[in-house]
Order: structure tokens, then C-alpha cells, then sequence
């Protein structure tokens, strides 16, 4: 710069030294982190939180992890039907109580660094069960951990809290020190297990022991049904406590207070302390400490098995139609456990951001772990050794993080990716007519909670008015304009065999909204509906007046649309004001958790093909309810359906369940969601399907003659659009592997 | 303080000589000189006009919606003039005085409505009436922001300087403290706690969330003005004729409210035309990242933001970019200009050394 | 000059120390947790994931964690060990402690990826912005008055004027649709740089153009540069060696708060044009409430507005030998 010249030297030589290094530091950055563009390119939405299966949640990772992981099972790209993966072949017993998966002898541990500890070694059904394992127990904190408590025992191994918490060996008698010295004693769930679906075995429980008796080692205390529990500690019982309660709550709460005795040190051993004999009983193996406990005496009874070292038998708790689409879902991916342990040693306290780097990762899935960066990208590379290779097409992949929908629309147009799962929904519909966009409907449901625990929303009329009044069809058309589905329940549609119910409206001719007279009918039958319905529940002028409601949404463009749209139409059919109140996702997310909203916007993905995904959310206990809704006879009717073993019946009491729900409407339903993918039309190997999961181990490139092939079945309105990527296609040396 | 009393008596002679008339005057002459100044002011007043009164032109509602897939497109006049579709109650609650501007409204064009001269957005609402609706959110918060950074920075800024010293030091080390928050998260925590008392700060004191809110902006901008007021304000106080006019025993008010004030004030003024800026980005900055005004209430910050989604190669929704960003940049650049010409106005360097 | 640098280490000490606690308080009132998430955790993972990362620590025993780290329990002993949890990091052993929303990466690892990228777009908006500013501020003082000073001034108001959000908009579909001049978005080479460059750099370019016009106009004017010109050096010469330097004063001293600006403002543009640098953390975590990963960053700014404002301290008394360096 021409001022520097009239610098003297020292200055002159300091302030080029700066400038000199920001322009190199630039040029370094900016150079350094070239990649060779990969053979397939998508957008996997926001940053992956982890690859761990068992830590993860969301789309952008589950996506991740079946590149790099594989489960036992995978699934058909577009049926979605169980395919064979880590496992060969599996059995299902009579009963249906009993999988044995016969796991492949060519299944290999690798990774791109052939030194780092677990590469080489075959996938043995050991690798799942401490997989499952990990994900079980607490420390690791999975929040998928309850999939698997559908496997006996589990729910008691992963459900016992830490602590100082001793337990009797076999008995399962629980003793906890409290803080007055004094012992309290109750029944663990692993003792009840046996009794969890006959409610009527708690009349069974009786204390044996009386309040002020004495006790020796091996007295009995209590007993159900068969098994008696004995006091592992010479005590006097000091109270008993029997109030009434669910064994569920045993099951949730292991300290549960409510079937439980106090103890106190029997009067002849004064002179002991308690914690002597505490002592005592651990170094004699009566009693164990709580970890004790779970490894030594619970995970031995946990129904995972492996008679031999590629056999993994599964004992179910009750017959589980869909834990085939279980297994295949990742958090119940095997990770290997070598790499852990050795990751585990060398970084005591950080491994478990140490052991997943590419220069140690460990995987059995079609891809492995190449490059990372953070907000950027990750590259995958092709596992050779992969039982399947000869099917697997693509030598590269390249996963980006994007957030911002536009940016990725951006990229997609121009070439730069071949694959972006979501589009503005402002510019959906001008995608419409493309070969490379078609919507279809999803396992997804956008609704609204009410709060039922204050005014004005706990009057059922009204929510049903409120539901009545909502224009699905423009919301639709003229807001979403993807393709989105008008809902009138809950379940979405797509799950084989199950028929849902509906909410009451009136009918409409079919549900494509196409038909703009029909529905426009319709909806003003719906709205006189409402109106009657707000004028018998004495709202209205010269009655009650009707309330100001807050409508709360997360902050986002497409919420505010659909909240304006609704609001406006409460505004003007029914005179209803509505605040619309918008908050940051977390604070939504406390708002809604802590019931302080009128009405909430919400949305659910259904984790497996099943409707229970759905309707277990509003069972009284479950976290995600959120709406402060309870009804006994929903509830009774979902853990009815959980034990009933014919799948039609089954089927036709969630049926019924749903129908409460929409009768009672703690939900309001809008819409259902549909895919927004938007993929190069030489992709091959990607479907459309209900779960919106796609496989990166099917996908090839077409080529020319089979692209033209294609386009040749289309109908004429369809629009072609450039199809980047070779022009001879790329498939892997056997073809296609489905 | 040794000074030789002739040279005093000079000073004090010379200063009244530059002073000559009330300074006020001669800068809102020398504004008045100054074409491009002269005609921001104007149009500064006219969009405040506009803003202010907004009900009561025969606009559409600013949120009625109209659900067709595609926005309309400008709509010339002479094509469409109106049509009498207007709808009184289409619109968030309003305060007493709106509310008799629309009744006015209703008396002088009834139920007469504009056609969609500016198009309408992507929900069919008419964008003139939303950037019409919108420029009052906008311009309110920045003046209620900058007003507040004015009060809090002239104080502090003030106080610092007159006080100067260690305690200035010590002030001033605490403004850069401040200057090294990164606010995001202030604001953000702010609009939580904001989201929790929304009701009770609605009831009790009828102040509604962006009010506040845009008070707790105006906190964060008040950095650079206690900055700026204070440098003056130093300078000022060791200037000649302040040491003059001491010495010839003024009192401490007397050099505040005739030296020291006007001085400041300039600088404040111009400092003031460049904060309302800044502000009105900041509100389209948070209204990117979803913390600005909550619709249905319309602000330029929104209506930029729509913008972004108004342009790509699928669809070119034009007039949602450029009459927004023109409105806009428009007020930016009229106030931008008035500041301008209100510095060389008052800064009394500049003093003479322009026709 | 060392004495000041040494003054100037304490106060940047003190303000670290303030700007953390503040940080610090205000990040844990702010409702909801990193890991609350639209399917709600159960009781027993929220109990557990609190107790790897010790957020059922009280408060302040975390916050010394963080400083530390402190211990403040009397058995300190399973602090580093292989208990399975982690600690909050430790500022003054310079471990920012794990993200908790990335949970890959510690959040040293994450500012080490993004920063030098941050750092590279924020030079690259900032070389344009005063280049650009400078020429342009030249160009209309020497021909103040005349038609390109009246276009430049627009130029330079409107760059002011609008949203850079809204810029960064018309420059994808004009330059990189259009003409393809330049890719859209991505990271990987210096061409991802020009557009962000270019719509993070205008407002500052407008800024500096001013501010050179005005301190241009201020300078020829004074005592000195009529000096120079009687002495017969030619018009050229007395801008390059007299003028520009005492013009450039103020461009210098608003150089740190357009850094801090640029940073700040790449927070929108690295959204739009998806550059994997600081700036997205910087708000991302906020509301992920990625509580060390946003004190990291909230350090990290702070740091380098307090670098910043000392170099530009030190670049004065470069340009202008009269300025002595000293507090105030």
C-alpha cells in the first residue's frame, strides 16, 4: 500500500509482517482443505451430533451411521422389507418370542487405518450383545435405550440407578442405606418381571415379616406369589409400607417407597454397626454393590444370548411384530468393541470423541469414516471388505452440513450435490412436474397440543370446534404447497393392516384436495359445525365470550405461516382472537414440557412401522404427551394392545385407542408430511418410501440407455432436467444388490 | 490559573465573535444550504407522515390473507385502481389513537381499498400496505432504541467525562469490557426472560413485548455513545475558552448548559442519525435468525428476510425484494445523509470553511 | 511501548475474566438444556447424560470447574479419572472443555477447524472493503462535488443501507446464477470466497469510503499539506506522502470495530453461502445451548476484539508519531 512508503523502516517492516501473515494464513486455509470432488454428493441437513449409533438421534446421523454401520438386518430401498445384513438368516420361534439370528462368517471389522485396533476381526454376535450392552446401561445415556427393553430382563438392567444401592443376589431384594443409618429394603423389578403383565399379582405381595420383628440372615421378609425374599442383613423391621401403586412404578423407580420395609439393626447387635455387617454380607457374596449387581447377577439374565460365536439368540418379553424394522434401525447398530476398549484406555476421559476419528474408526457398514470438518462435510470412503462390496457402486460419497434450505437448493441446481432431502417451502411447488422431485407421503403427522389442564382448553367442545375450524386444504395448497396431506388423525396413513380412525368432520369425496368444490363444501359444513358446537358449550354473543388463546410455535418461516393461516381462520369463522406467540426451539420445548401454553404447534416421526409410534405418546406417563391428557381407558387400551398377540386384533384396538384420542382431540391433527427429496435422475437404487430412508449401499449411477429407458415411461407433462454424473453409469462389479 | 488578563479579555471577545448569533441558528441555516440534507429531511419527515399515519390510507390490511399458490405481481394503478373490499377488523388490536384513524379512514374513503400496486407477497397480503404497516415497527423501535442508547450514553458518557480521572478511566475500561459481550446471547436470554413476564409486562404496565424488547437493544447500543459523548466532552472542558470563562468565575451550570451542552449535543445529534441505522439492521438481522417482531405485527426486518426466499432461480418474485430493500435503503440513506449534513452543520470546526 | 502492552495484558485479563462470568450466568438462566430435543429425553438418560457432563453440579461449583479448573469437592479425586464423565473444561488450562451438541469434537477442536476458515473470509471481506473503500473514498474527495463523488456517496450510503442478508441475495442469483462467475455456496477454495467476501465486505466498504473522503477532504485542508504544495511538490506526491496518511487516522481506528463486525456479521453470511467458520457457532450454539462451545466462542471474540483494538492502537501511533501510546 502506497502509505507504507512514507512509514519509516521498523514501523514499515511490522505492518507488512502482519498483513504479510493474514495473507498467508489465507492462502493456507484456503488451499489446504481441497478435496478430489467424490463420485455421489448430498446434504445431510444440520451437523451430525455424533456417528455413534447408541448416542444419536435425528435424520442427518441415522443417515451417517448405516453408511458406516450395519445391523443385522437392512431393509429393501423401496419396500423396505427385511433384507439379510450382518445377519445371514434368522429364526422366529412358535411363541414368537425367540429370534436367533445366524450372523454371516464373512462379516469383517475395517477401517482406513489398518492398524487401529478391531480392524480385521469378524462381526461375532458378541460385538451385538455388548453393543447392546452399552446402550442399555445408564452411563451411557442412550435415549434409544428403551427400544431394547422390549428384550427380557432389559428393562431391569438398564433401569437400575447407580448410587449406594445394595442388592440381594438372586432374591432381588434392593437394600438402600438411608440417611439415619437405617436400612430400607424393597422388591427390585427383576423380581417382578415375571408378574408385569398380570396386574392382579399385587394383591399377591404380602409382607411376611411384621412390623418389630426380629430378623436373621435369611429370614423371610416378603413374598410374591412363589419366590420369597429374604433379609440379607439381621434387622427388626421398623414400618412397612404397602400403599397402593402400579408395578409399573416398581419397575420405573427402583427405590419405589411404596412397597418397601424399613430396617433398622436388630437390638442384639447393637455392638455391630450396621455397616459392618453390610461388610459382611458383600465379602460373603450376599449382598453385591449395584454394579455389581447389573453386570453379575442382571446381564446374565438379560435375553441375549450367543450359543455360539455367530449365533445371537433375542428372548422377547412379549411377541413384537416389527422388531425386524427394530433391529435394522441404528441405534441398534453393533460398533466394535475393541476399538472402545482401546480407545477407553488410552483416553480415559475423552474417548469417546477419540475413538470415532477416521484414524481409528472401526466399522462393519458398506462405507468407512474418510475426512472430516466440522459444518462441512464427511467424506466416506468404500469398504472393500465389506461382505457386500461387489454390490456397493459409489467409490466416494460426500455428506455436507447444511442448514439453510435455500443454500442447499442452490447447490443442488447448480450441480454442485446430487441430493437434497428438504426444499424451501416457499419454492416447492415450482419443483412440481420435475423428474427429479415427487412427493410421497411420509411417516409424519403436524399437529397442535392443546393444554387440557386450564381453562379454556379443557373444555373438550371447544377443542373440538377449534379442530373443526381449520382449513386444511389451503393450508395445504396455498401455504406448504409441497404436497402435504390433510390429516384428520394422528396415525398417518401407510401402516400395512391397519385401518386408522378419524376425527368427526364432515365428508369429503376423497382426500385428494384436487377436488377444490368438494373440499371448500366440506369445510363450511365443518365450520356451522363448529359454530354450533361453540354455541351449545354457551360461548357466543350475550354468553360467554370467547377466550384470547396464545398459539405457541418454535421460531421458524413455516410455522409462522401455518399458525397465521389457522389463527386467521379461527379470527374471522369463529371470532376467536389468537395471539401467536413464537419462541426459540428450547424454550418452545420447556414451554410445552411444562404445560404453560394454550396451544402448541408439535410434530412426530414415526420410529417404526408401526402405529403404536404414535399412539403410545399419549398414554398418561409418557414424556412426550405434553398436552396433560389422561384418559384410563386409552391407556388400558394401549398396554392391551402391547400383550395381545393376533396382529389384526391388535391392530383393531389401536384403532380404538385412536379413536378416543380424536374424539377427546388433546391433539389437533393438520397435516401429514410428505418427502421433499430432490435427487439427480441418474441415481438409481433411491426409492421413495413411507419412512423416507434411503441406502447408500444400493445407489448407482444409470446410464444414458437406461436413463433414456426410464424417461421413455413417463408421462408427457413430466419435465427432464440435466442428469450430471457419468454418462456409462457406475455400478459396483456385481451390480445391483437388491 | 496564571493568564494574563488582556489575553483573557481577547479570548472571551473572539469566542463571542464566533459565536456571533445563536448557534443553533446559523447550523440550521447551513443545513438548509446544504441541498441533499435539506431534501432528506423532507423525505425523512414524509416517511414519518406515512408511517405515523398508516391507518389511514386506503391501504388493504397489511395481514389479510389472500391464499392463491403464487403472489400477485405489481398491479399498475391505472389497471386496477381499487375496490371496496376493505375489512375493518382485519388487523391486531390497535391503540386509541389508530383506532380513530381508521374510523376517519372509514368516513373519508369507505370501504375503498387500493389494488395490489406493489404486488403481494407469497400469502397474498399487499405488500404496499406490509411496508407501509411495517416502516412504523421498524421506525419505532429504532427511534425508542436510539432514544434509549441516548439516554443511557449521554449519562455515562457525560458523567465520565466531567468527572475524568480515575473514575473515568475505570468507566470508560468497563465500556470496553462491555464491547467484548457478544450480545446475541443477550438478546436471546432477554427474550426469553422477556417470553416468561410477556403477560404481567402486558398488564400491568401495557407494554407489549417489542417495546421492550427493542429498549433492550437500544441498552446494548448505548457503548458507543457514552464513548463518543465523553471524548467530547473531555475536549470540551480543556478547551481555552472554557478555561476562560471559568476563570472569570462562570458557574459549573453556566459552562454546562453554554459550552459544554451545544458541543455535545452535535456530536450526539449525528450520532443519533447513525444509530437509527443500525438499529433498523439489527432488527433485520434478528429477524433472520426468527427474534424479531412476531407476526402477525409486520416489520421492514421481516419483510427483507421474505425477500431472501423471493429470489432464486426457480422463482423471481421481484417486487418482494426490491420495494422492501428500496424502502429500506431509501430511509437509510435519507437518514444518513441528514447525519452528514448535520455534522458539517454543527461541527464548529467545519465552521466557515464551507460556502 | 512494553509497559502499556503489559497494562493493556491486565485489563484484557479482567475483561476475560468478566466476560466469562457474564457469559457464564446468562447462558444457564437462559430456559431449556442442550440436550432437550422435540422427542423428549426419559428421566433416567436426563439423569444420566447430567451426570457425565456434571450439569447436576450446582452452579457455581461448575463455573470453577469451568475457570479452573477449581475443584470445589472434597473428594476431587474422580475428576480426570475414567468414570466415564467429563469435565467443563478448564480455561487456564486452556481446555474449553466438550461440545455438548457436537459431541465428537472438545470445542478446542471446533474453534481450531472453523476459526482460520472465519479468519480467511473475514480478511479476504476486509482486503475488499478497503481497497474498494479506499479507491472509491479517493476517487470522490479528488472530485468532490462532481458527479462521481454524488455517485459514490449513493453507492457507498446504500452498501450501509442494506441488510447484507438481502445483498448476499442478489449477488447469488446475479453473479453466480447468472453469469456463473463464482460458485454459490460450499467451502473449499479461495473462488468459495468471493461472493461472501463481497457482501460481508460492502458495508465496510462504504464506511471506509466515507471515512477516507471525509478525513481526505479535512487533511487538505490543513496548515501542513498548503506547506507541502508551496514547497512544489506535485499533487500526487503530497496525497501519497502527506495527506493520505493523516486521512487514513480515522479509517484505522474504525479497522477494530469493523473486525468485530465482520465476525459478527459472518454469523448470517456463513448461513447463507454454508462456510463451515465460526460465525454459525457463534449463534447455533447459542440456541442449541451448547453451553461450552458457546463460551468458547464468546471467549474467543472477546479475545480478539481485545487483540484487535490493541493493534489498531499500535497502528496509530504508527501512522500518526504525535499519538503517544498511553490509556485514554
Amino acid at each position: 500500500m502506497a502509505w507504507a512508503a512514507s512509514l519509516p523502516s521498523p514501523r514499515r517492516t511490522l505492518a507488512l509482517a502482519i498483513g504479510l501473515g493474514l495473507f498467508v494464513s489465507l492462502l493456507s486455509t484456503a488451499t489446504s482443505t481441497r478435496l478430489e470432488r467424490a463420485d455421489f454428493t448430498y446434504v445431510n441437513g444440520s451437523e451430525p451430533s455424533s456417528l455413534d449409533p447408541a448416542l444419536v438421534t435425528g435424520v442427518p446421523e441415522g443417515r451417517l451411521c448405516k453408511s458406516l454401520f450395519e445391523g443385522l438386518v437392512v431393509k429393501h430401498p423401496q419396500s423396505l422389507e427385511p433384507l439379510p445384513g450382518a445377519a445371514e438368516r434368522w429364526e422366529l420361534s412358535q411363541d414368537g418370542l425367540r429370534y436367533t439370528f445366524f450372523l454371516r462368517p464373512d462379516g469383517r471389522w475395517n477401517g482406513t487405518n489398518p492398524n487401529a485396533p478391531g480392524v480385521g476381526e469378524a462381526v461375532t454376535a458378541q460385538d451385538f450383545r455388548s453393543s447392546w450392552k452399552r446402550l442399555l446401561h445408564p452411563t451411557t445415556a442412550s435415549p434409544y435405550a428403551f427400544l431394547l427393553e422390549c428384550v427380557r430382563g432389559a428393562a431391569t438392567y438398564a433401569r437400575m440407578a447407580g448410587g449406594t444401592y445394595y442388592s440381594r443376589s438372586d432374591w432381588g431384594l434392593w437394600l438402600r442405606e438411608q440417611a439415619d443409618n437405617s436400612l430400607r429394603a424393597g422388591i427390585t423389578g427383576l423380581a417382578l418381571e415375571a408378574f408385569e403383565d398380570d396386574p392382579s399379582s399385587l394383591g399377591q405381595i404380602q409382607f411376611v415379616a411384621g412390623e418389630g420383628d426380629e430378623l436373621r440372615v435369611g429370614d423371610e421378609l416378603l413374598r410374591i406369589g412363589e419366590l420369597s425374599f429374604r433379609t440379607p442383613v439381621a434387622a427388626r423391621v421398623r414400618a412397612i409400607n404397602r400403599q397402593p401403586g402400579l408395578l409399573q412404578n416398581v419397575r420405573t423407580d427402583p427405590y419405589y417407597a411404596g412397597w418397601c420395609v424399613e430396617l433398622e439393626s436388630a437390638r442384639e447387635a447393637q455392638a455391630e454397626t450396621l455397616e459392618t455387617r453390610l461388610a459382611d454380607a458383600l465379602g460373603n457374596g450376599d449382598l453385591f454393590r449395584a454394579e455389581d449387581f447389573r453386570e453379575k447377577v442382571l446381564w446374565p439374565r438379560v435375553g441375549l444370548h450367543a450359543p455360539s460365536p455367530l449365533t445371537l439368540e433375542v428372548n422377547l418379553i412379549r411377541p413384537l411384530p416389527y422388531f425386524l424394522d427394530l433391529v435394522s434401525f441404528y441405534p441398534l447398530f453393533p460398533t466394535n468393541a475393541q476399538a472402545r476398549a482401546a480407545a477407553q484406555e488410552r483416553w480415559p476421559r475423552d474417548w469417546e470423541q477419540e475413538w470415532l476419528r477416521s484414524e481409528r474408526f472401526v466399522g462393519n457398514g458398506p462405507f468407512l469414516l474418510g475426512q472430516r470438518r466440522i459444518n462441512d462435510r464427511i467424506r466416506l470412503v468404500k469398504n472393500d471388505d465389506y461382505w457386500d462390496a461387489g454390490h456397493v457402486a459409489f467409490r466416494t460419497l460426500d455428506v455436507l452440513s447444511l442448514d439453510h434450505l435455500g443454500t442447499a437448493l442452490n447447490l443442488y441446481l447448480t450441480g454442485e450435490v446430487d441430493w437434497i432431502d428438504r426444499v424451501p417451502p416457499t419454492q416447492a411447488f415450482k419443483l412440481e412436474g420435475r423428474e427429479d422431485y415427487g412427493p410421497e407421503p411420509q411417516l409424519g403427522s403436524y399437529f397442535y397440543r392443546f393444554n387440557v389442564t386450564r381453562p379454556p382448553f379443557d373444555d373438550p367442545q371447544l377443542r373440538r370446534a377449534l379442530a373443526l375450524c381449520v382449513d386444511r386444504r389451503a393450508l395445504c395448497e396455498a401455504v406448504l404447497k409441497g404436497g402435504q396431506v390433510p390429516a384428520f388423525s394422528i396415525v398417518p396413513p401407510g401402516f400395512a393392516g391397519y385401518g386408522g380412525a378419524e376425527m368427526e368432520h364432515a365428508p369429503r369425496a376423497s382426500l385428494d384436495t384436487d377436488n377444490r368444490p368438494d373440499w371448500e363444501r366440506a369445510h363450511r359444513a365443518d365450520i356451522e359445525r363448529a359454530r354450533d358446537i361453540l354455541k351449545q358449550a354457551g360461548y357466543g354473543p350475550g354468553a360467554k365470550p370467547l377466550p384470547v388463546v396464545e398459539l405457541l410455535y418454535n421460531t421458524s418461516e413455516e410455522h409462522r405461516d401455518v399458525a397465521e393461516v389457522i389463527a386467521d381462520g379461527w379470527k374471522r369463522e369463529l371470532g376467536m382472537n389468537v395471539k401467536l406467540l413464537n419462541q426459540e426451539f428450547k424454550v418452545y420445548l420447556d414451554t410445552q414440557r411444562s404445560l404453560d401454553y394454550d396451544v402448541s404447534r408439535a410434530a412426530w416421526f414415526g420410529d417404526y412401522a408401526d402405529p403404536n409410534t404414535f399412539l403410545e405418546l399419549f398414554t398418561s406417563d409418557c414424556v412426550q404427551n405434553r398436552t396433560g391428557w389422561s384418559n384410563a381407558e386409552y391407556d388400558a387400551l394401549i398396554a392391551r394392545a402391547a400383550r395381545t398377540l393376533d396382529p389384526e386384533r391388535r391392530l383393531e384396538i389401536l384403532r380404538e385407542a385412536e379413536s378416543i384420542l380424536l374424539r377427546e382431540l388433546p391433539v389437533l391433527p393438520i397435516y401429514y408430511y410428505v418427502t421433499h427429496n430432490v435427487v439427480n435422475p441418474r441415481l438409481g437404487g433411491f426409492f421413495e418410501n413411507i419412512k423416507d430412508e434411503h441406502f447408500p449401499k444400493f445407489w448407482y449411477w444409470k446410464s444414458d440407455a437406461e436413463l433414456q429407458s426410464e424417461r421413455a415411461q413417463y408421462p408427457a407433462t413430466k419435465q427432464l432436467v440435466k442428469a450430471r454424473g457419468p454418462q456409462a453409469g457406475l455400478r459396483g462389479p456385481l451390480g445391483i444388490g437388491f | 490559573m496564571g493568564m494574563d488578563p488582556r489575553e483573557l479579555e481577547s479570548l472571551l471577545q473572539a469566542a463571542k465573535e464566533q459565536r456571533g448569533q445563536n448557534p443553533w441558528r446559523e447550523a440550521w441555516q447551513r443545513l438548509r444550504t446544504n441541498a441533499a440534507a435539506r431534501v432528506s429531511l423532507y423525505m425523512l419527515i414524509a416517511i414519518g407522515a406515512i408511517s405515523l399515519l398508516a391507518p389511514l390510507w386506503p391501504l388493504p390490511s397489511p395481514i389479510a390473507l389472500n391464499l392463491s399458490p403464487e403472489p400477485i405481481a405489481p398491479v399498475a394503478p391505472w389497471t386496477e385502481f381499487g375496490s371496496d373490499a376493505w375489512q375493518r377488523d382485519a388487523i391486531w388490536e390497535l391503540g386509541p389513537m389508530d383506532r380513530a384513524l381508521v374510523s376517519l379512514r372509514a368516513k373519508l374513503f369507505g370501504n375503498w381499498q387500493s389494488a395490489p400496486w406493489l404486488g403481494t407477497d407469497t400469502k397474498g397480503r399487499d405488500l404496499l400496505a406490509r411496508i407501509v404497516w411495517g416502516s412504523r415497527t421498524s421506525i419505532q423501535a429504532a427511534l425508542a432504541a436510539a432514544f434509549c442508547s441516548l439516554a443511557i450514553g449521554v449519562l455515562y458518557g457525560a458523567l465520565a467525562g466531567l468527572i475524568g480521572g480515575r473514575v473515568d478511566n475505570l468507566m470508560m475500561r468497563l465500556v470496553d469490557a462491555l464491547y467484548s459481550v457478544p450480545f446475541i446471547f443477550l438478546v436471546i436470554f432477554l427474550v426469553t426472560i422477556l417470553g416468561e413476564y410477556r403477560v404481567e409486562l402486558d398488564r400491568r404496565f401495557g407494554i407489549d413485548r417489542e417495546v421492550v424488547f427493542y429498549l433492550v437493544i437500544g441498552f446494548v447500543y448505548w457503548l458507543t455513545m457514552a464513548r463518543v459523548v465523553r471524548g467530547q466532552v473531555l475536549s470540551l472542558r480543556n478547551m481555552e475558552f472554557v478555561s476562560a470563562a471559568r476563570a472569570q468565575g462562570a458557574s459549573t451550570l453556566h459552562i454546562l448548559r453554554r459550552h459544554i451542552l451545544p458541543g455535545t449535543l452535535s456530536v450526539v445529534i449525528v450520532y443519533l442519525t447513525l444509530t437509527v441505522p443500525a438499529v433498523m439492521l439489527f432488527e433485520a438481522f434478528l429477524s433472520f435468525l426468527g427474534l424479531g417482531v412476531e407476526p402477525p405485527k409486520v416489520s421492514w426486518g421481516l419483510l427483507a428476510v421474505d425477500c431472501t426466499e423471493a429470489l432464486s432461480p426457480l422463482v423471481n418474485y421481484w417486487w418482494l425484494a426490491c420495494f422492501p430493500a428500496g424502502a429500506m435503503a431509501t430511509t437509510l440513506l435519507a437518514l444518513n445523509v441528514l447525519g452528514d449534513g448535520l455534522r458539517d452543520a454543527l461541527d464548529p470546526r467545519l465552521r466557515g470553511s464551507r460556502p | 511501548m512494553l509497559p502499556f502492552l503489559l497494562k493493556r495484558f491486565g485489563w484484557f485479563l479482567i475483561t476475560c475474566w468478566a466476560v466469562i462470568t457474564i457469559s457464564f450466568v446468562l447462558m444457564r438462566s437462559v430456559r431449556g438444556g442442550p440436550f432437550d430435543g422435540e422427542r423428549a429425553l426419559s428421566a433416567e438418560v436426563e439423569r444420566a447424560i447430567a451426570a457425565r457432563y456434571h450439569t447436576d453440579w450446582p452452579l457455581s461449583r461448575q463455573y470453577f470447574q469451568y475457570l479452573g479448573p477449581f475443584n470445589l469437592d472434597e473428594q476431587g479425586a474422580t475428576f480426570f479419572g475414567g468414570d466415564g464423565t467429563r469435565p467443563l473444561g478448564g480455561i487456564l488450562t486452556g481446555d474449553l472443555g466438550p461440545s455438548f451438541r457436537s459431541r465428537d469434537f472438545s470445542v478446542n477442536e471446533i474453534i481450531a477447524q472453523s476459526f482460520p476458515i472465519s479468519l480467511a473470509l473475514g480478511s479476504v471481506a476486509l482486503c475488499m472493503a478497503i481497497c474498494v473503500g479506499l479507491a472509491a473514498g479517493l476517487l470522490s474527495a479528488l472530485c468532490r462535488g462532481g458527479k462521481i463523488d454524488v455517485i459514490v456517496r449513493l453507492l457507498a450510503t446504500i452498501g450501509i443501507a442494506v441488510p447484507n442478508f438481502v445483498l448476499a441475495t442478489f449477488l447469488i442469483l446475479f453473479v453466480a446464477f447468472r453469469f456463473d462467475w463464482a460458485p454459490v455456496a460450499g467451502w473449499g477454495g479461495l473462488q468459495h470466497l468471493i461472493l461472501p467476501g463481497l457482501a460481508l465486505g460492502a458495508p465496510f466498504a462504504a464506511t471506509v469510503a466515507r471515512l477516507t473522503r471525509t478525513g481526505l477532504l479535512d487533511v487538505l485542508s490543513e496548515d501542513y499539506i498548503r506547506t507541502a504544495k508551496a514547497k512544489g511538490l506535485s499533487p500526487g506526491l503530497v496525497l501519497v506522502r502527506h495527506a493520505l496518511p493523516g486521512a487514513l487516522l480515522p479509517v484505522v481506528s474504525t479497522l477494530g470495530p469493523a473486525a468485530a463486525g465482520i465476525l459478527t456479521g459472518s454469523l448470517v453470511i456463513e448461513r447463507i453461502f454454508g462456510i463451515p467458520g465460526t460465525g454459525s457457532h457463534f449463534v447455533n450454539s447459542a440456541l442449541n445451548r451448547d453451553y461450552t462451545l458457546a463460551m468458547g466462542v464468546t471467549i474467543l471474540y472477546t479475545v480478539l476484539i481485545f487483540g484487535l483494538n490493541t493493534l489498531v492502537d499500535l497502528t496509530y501511533s504508527l501512522l500518526d508519531p504525535r499519538i503517544e501510546l498511553e490509556e485514554s
